[in-house]
């Protein structure tokens, strides 16, 4: 049999039985597009990750407060954060050579008022370094201005959510911007740019370090940003800062120095586990849609007994008649992972069209990946019944009677 | 051209053991017309299968031109199928979803003959058989006479040697079933040995040769 003609037999086979075949192409389908729309999510949180990382750029260094392992292990005995991180720390490590700029800082919660309205505010003390760092800019006013580090000024930039919600979008600048009994004057507003490393920067008000140390009341530092003179020099300065402040903090090193590339590494690896993970779980639905596709081509050897009896008749050999019945399971299932990536890829499309921010890509891996195990899957499965309706005796089966043989 | 030599076959049925076969001896030229008549259970049907190659024999030898059948693996039982042996059932046997055309179509297909040279045969065929305009209706669109002379064709598409009829009158009329009987004995006068199995005394007598059977036993032999 020429393989254009089995096709055609089997193309005319599963248009005629419509509702069985729409039953396997669903249950393939819906496999298939389970298995791109998870990986295809996971990818994307991976991109997303790396994307956030990435825009700190590889020759910035982030020092926290605290002794922590992000490649696991137990937690430090001596509890976290033993030392603050001070002012005075991030002015000897701006010392050191090889380090270009450092941008401290300090994070808090506040209820701001300002024209009568309150709003719980995410409020962030930095230097003008950190503009610089996070590659933040303002649309209107100024940036922070240079100060020392250690003093205190009632400044402030606000992110446009910030302006929008307590401002309406009026004319700010120049405005006060009030938490309990200090105020701040506004002297620039952020460009409209999405969350960052986990803050929204729409949504905060930056002051000069000092400032948020007193509005707070703490002397210990959320973190430290440090821009190299060069990436080249990445070891020697992380070598540097934990000798440093291991000296400043009475020999004990309680700080973490954390580079781009070693929390891009651990995240990358993290997700694209996790993209496996999920991808095979939604590969388990192929094994069920292929026990459909066993079931349905049972039903189907039971139901064309004299069919099959008759192509024996005619000459078709118990090698053929597998064929006929193996490749019709495998046009169905090819069919329905069509089918699937169609879905798959509308559903992700659909979903990157209502939230722009978040990436999606199927990895090449899922998509071939997920055709293939379709193709697998029906074959195996197929296989039975197949060889079933081969080893038929045609005598009994042009009488329409299945053997138990 | 059929030389069957002490065939035996038995059954095994429920608790007793049914004989169809017994020490069954048969010689047939090429060409040659024959009527096999009988009771049920006289093994008739079981010599029709075994002719046919859809069944095998316990003991026994089937020559088939020449060739012994008793030795070909189920591939070449196969093969033999389709070059040599054309069958016509009394249920016609046509698959419903394909065409008139197609179904005459089919044995041509199994072999791999390209499509160009299938479509002249089969629209030869069906024209000589006065079939061509119910070429594209499906079978059940067909009367009953319609639908064995569409399996006829099937059956001799491949110009078999020996065409092996099972009842082909059986779920016809008396008309109907003559025509496709004057049908069947106008493709012998071409050449081609023709073996009828059937219980309606009018269609054993007319052939040539008719053979009697009682429990797996030939019991007359009129005309050969």
């Amino acid at each position: 049999m020429q393989g254009l003609d089995l096709l055609r037999f089997n193309l005319r086979l599963i248009s005629r039985q419509w509702f069985r075949t729409l039953m396997v192409l669903l249950a393939t389908a819906v496999g298939v597009a389970a298995v791109l729309l998870l990986t295809g999510l996971g990818e994307g949180a991976r991109r997303f990750v790396l994307s956030e990382f990435a825009l700190l750029g590889n020759d910035v260094l982030i020092v926290l407060p605290g002794r922590k392992e992000t490649s696991g292990g137990l937690p430090p005995l001596t509890g976290e954060g033993a030392r603050d991180l001070t002012l005075e720390d991030a002015e000897a490590i701006n010392r050191l050579s090889g380090v270009k700029d450092v941008a401290p800082l300090v994070v808090g919660l506040t209820t701001v008022t300002a024209h009568g309205l309150n709003r719980e505010q995410m409020v962030v003390g930095t230097t003008e370094s950190f503009f610089n760092v996070r590659g933040l800019n303002v649309q209107q006013g100024q940036l922070l201005p240079k100060l020392d580090l250690q003093r205190p000024e009632p400044v402030c930039v606000i992110g446009t959510r910030v302006w929008k919600e307590i401002f309406a979008g009026r004319p700010v600048l120049g405005q006060w911007l009030r938490t309990g009994e200090r105020r701040y004057r506004i002297i620039g507003v952020l460009e409209e740019k999405g969350v960052g490393l986990g803050t929204d920067m729409r949504d905060v008000v930056i002051v000069p370090v000092a400032s948020a140390m007193q509005l707070f009341n703490t002397s210990g530092l959320f973190r430290l940003f440090i821009k190299l003179q060069h990436p080249s020099q990445v070891e020697q300065v992380t070598t540097r800062v934990e000798q440093l402040i291991q000296q400043r903090h009475g020999g004990e090193l309680d700080i973490t120095v954390i580079t781009q590339d070693a929390v891009l590494g651990v995240f990358n690896n993290i997700l694209q586990i996790l993209t496996l993970a999920v991808g095979a779980i939604a590969a388990i639905s192929l094994i069920v849609a292929g026990i459909l596709i066993m079931n349905i081509m049972l039903i189907s050897v039971s139901q064309r007994t004299s069919e099959i009896g008759l192509l024996k008749a005619l000459g078709a050999s118990a090698a053929l008649i597998r064929l006929i019945f193996l490749s019709e399971a495998l046009l169905l299932s090819l069919l329905g992972a069509l089918l699937g990536i169609a879905i798959g890829f509308s559903l992700l499309w659909l979903g990157h069209s209502i939230w722009p921010e978040f990436p999606v890509a199927v990895p090449l891996w899922a998509l071939f990946g997920a055709l293939f195990l379709a193709l697998f899957v029906a074959g195996l499965f197929a296989w039975l019944p197949a060889s079933k309706a081969a080893s038929l005796p045609p005598v009994l089966a042009l009488r329409g009677e299945t053997s138990d043989v | 051209m059929i030389r069957l030599v002490n065939l035996c076959k038995r059954y095994q049925l429920g608790e007793g053991v049914v004989t169809a076969l017994d020490n069954f001896n048969l010689q047939v030229e090429k060409g040659e017309y024959l009527s096999v008549m009988g009771p049920s259970g006289s093994g008739k049907s079981t010599l029709l299968n075994m002719l046919g190659l859809l069944d095998t024999v316990d003991s026994g030898e089937y020559w088939l031109n020449d060739l012994c059948m008793s030795t070909l693996s189920e591939e070449g039982l196969a093969s033999e199928r389709n070059r040599q042996i054309g069958f016509v059932f009394q249920a016609y046997h046509l698959i419903e979803r394909m065409s008139a055309r197609e179904n005459v179509e089919l044995p041509l297909i199994l072999t791999g003959i390209p499509s160009a040279q299938r479509q002249k045969k089969v629209d030869e065929l069906l024209d000589r058989l006065g079939l061509l305009d119910r070429a594209d209706h499906k079978p059940h669109q067909l009367s009953g006479g319609q639908r064995q002379r569409i399996a006829i064709a099937r059956a001799v598409i491949r110009r078999p040697s020996l065409l092996l009829a099972d009842e082909p009158t059986g779920n016809l009329d008396s008309h109907s079933g003559t025509a496709v009987i004057e049908l069947l004995e106008e493709l012998n006068a071409e050449g081609i040995t023709l073996l009828i199995v059937t219980h309606d005394p009018a269609i054993g007598e007319r052939a040539k040769r008719c053979l009697r059977m009682c429990d797996g036993r030939l019991v007359s032999d009129r005309g050969g």
